[in-house]
């Protein structure tokens, strides 16, 4: 493991490089198949508003592979993740019009643990609304 | 219905080990557009120091839910799939989940719920090499949701 932010240099508050990432049918469609889930709701809109949501929604997997992609990212290898978490607190809702929708990650070092280790809290939303709660991440720097 | 409590703290037998192939990783990164070298060139991993492609973090949630299935279907347990949503997943590694593992888990109900009519269901996934070392635990929480009134 071989992060490239050295501990000594970040401080509770230190905000990471934001991110924003478009997602299409075309994503989900390529997701579902790379992850193995095709539960319809994230292709089949008769399906997805028969079941009670407003549209189709992106797999809440996806959301979670994207948003750590600001971390590791960041940190330069990604096995400097040692934990990761969140809570899926709102469909992120993608609508079959040629644009689909956009999922906005911000993240901050929240906590400096023992070990080189930080706690970096991560912020996602998507047209205006939260999709990750409790969206932490822990890890181990250089 | 509630579901059945005696079920918190049941283990489930291992399942038979998913190898993971460089390839397979490589069809999960472009799908979430993740174009890290460390995923696709196994030199590039060999220079961070990992012996071959690694996986991206959530890669592994494809198979620790596939063994969720265990759970999910117990007949026994009478969990209504159909209104399943995922509330909540977490990932604690010992290590990333790279190219040439043979992964194998074993899954434990930590808590079964009834709040508001809603079934909540916590299972936790032990991943484990061939070598029987320690990879991933996943925690995945399922919420299965009250039929809506009629």
């Amino acid at each position: 493991m071989t992060a490239k932010i050295a501990y000594d240099e970040v401080e509770v508050g230190t905000e990471l490089p934001a991110r924003t990432f478009p997602v299409t049918r075309a994503t989900l469609v390529q997701y579902a198949g790379a992850s193995g889930d095709f539960n319809p709701i994230h292709w089949n809109e008769k399906f997805a508003v028969e079941v009670g949501l407003p549209d189709v929604i992106a797999h809440g997997m996806f959301t979670m592979a994207e948003a750590i992609r600001v971390v590791t990212d960041w940190a330069g290898d990604p096995a400097a993740v040692v934990e990761y978490g969140v809570r899926f607190t709102k469909p992120v809702v993608v609508p079959n019009d040629g644009v689909g929708a956009v999922i906005e990650v911000s993240a901050k070092v929240a906590v400096k643990l023992d070990d080189n280790r930080v706690r970096v809290d991560l912020t996602a939303t998507s047209a205006g609304q939260k999709v990750l709660g409790m969206s932490r991440a822990v890890v181990r720097l250089a | 219905m509630a579901l059945d409590q005696s079920f918190v703290g049941r283990t489930y037998p291992p399942t038979p080990s998913y190898e993971v192939g460089r390839e397979k990783i490589r069809e999960f990164a472009e799908a979430i557009g993740d174009a890290n070298p460390a995923y696709t060139d196994p030199e590039a991993a060999k220079e961070l120091g990992h012996p071959d492609v690694i996986a991206p973090p959530t890669f592994v949630f494809a198979i620790t839910f596939k063994a969720a299935g265990l759970v999910i279907e117990d007949p026994q347990l009478g969990l209504d799939y159909s209104r399943v949503v995922h509330g909540d997943q977490k990932f604690a590694y010992t290590r990333p989940v790279r190219a040439g593992d043979r992964l194998s888990v074993t899954s434990t109900i930590e808590a079964v719920k009834s709040l508001a009519g809603n079934d909540i269901l916590d299972i936790r996934g032990e991943v484990h090499d061939a070598t029987g070392e320690h990879v991933v635990t996943a925690w995945t929480k399922l919420v299965s949701r009250a039929p809506e009134e009629s």
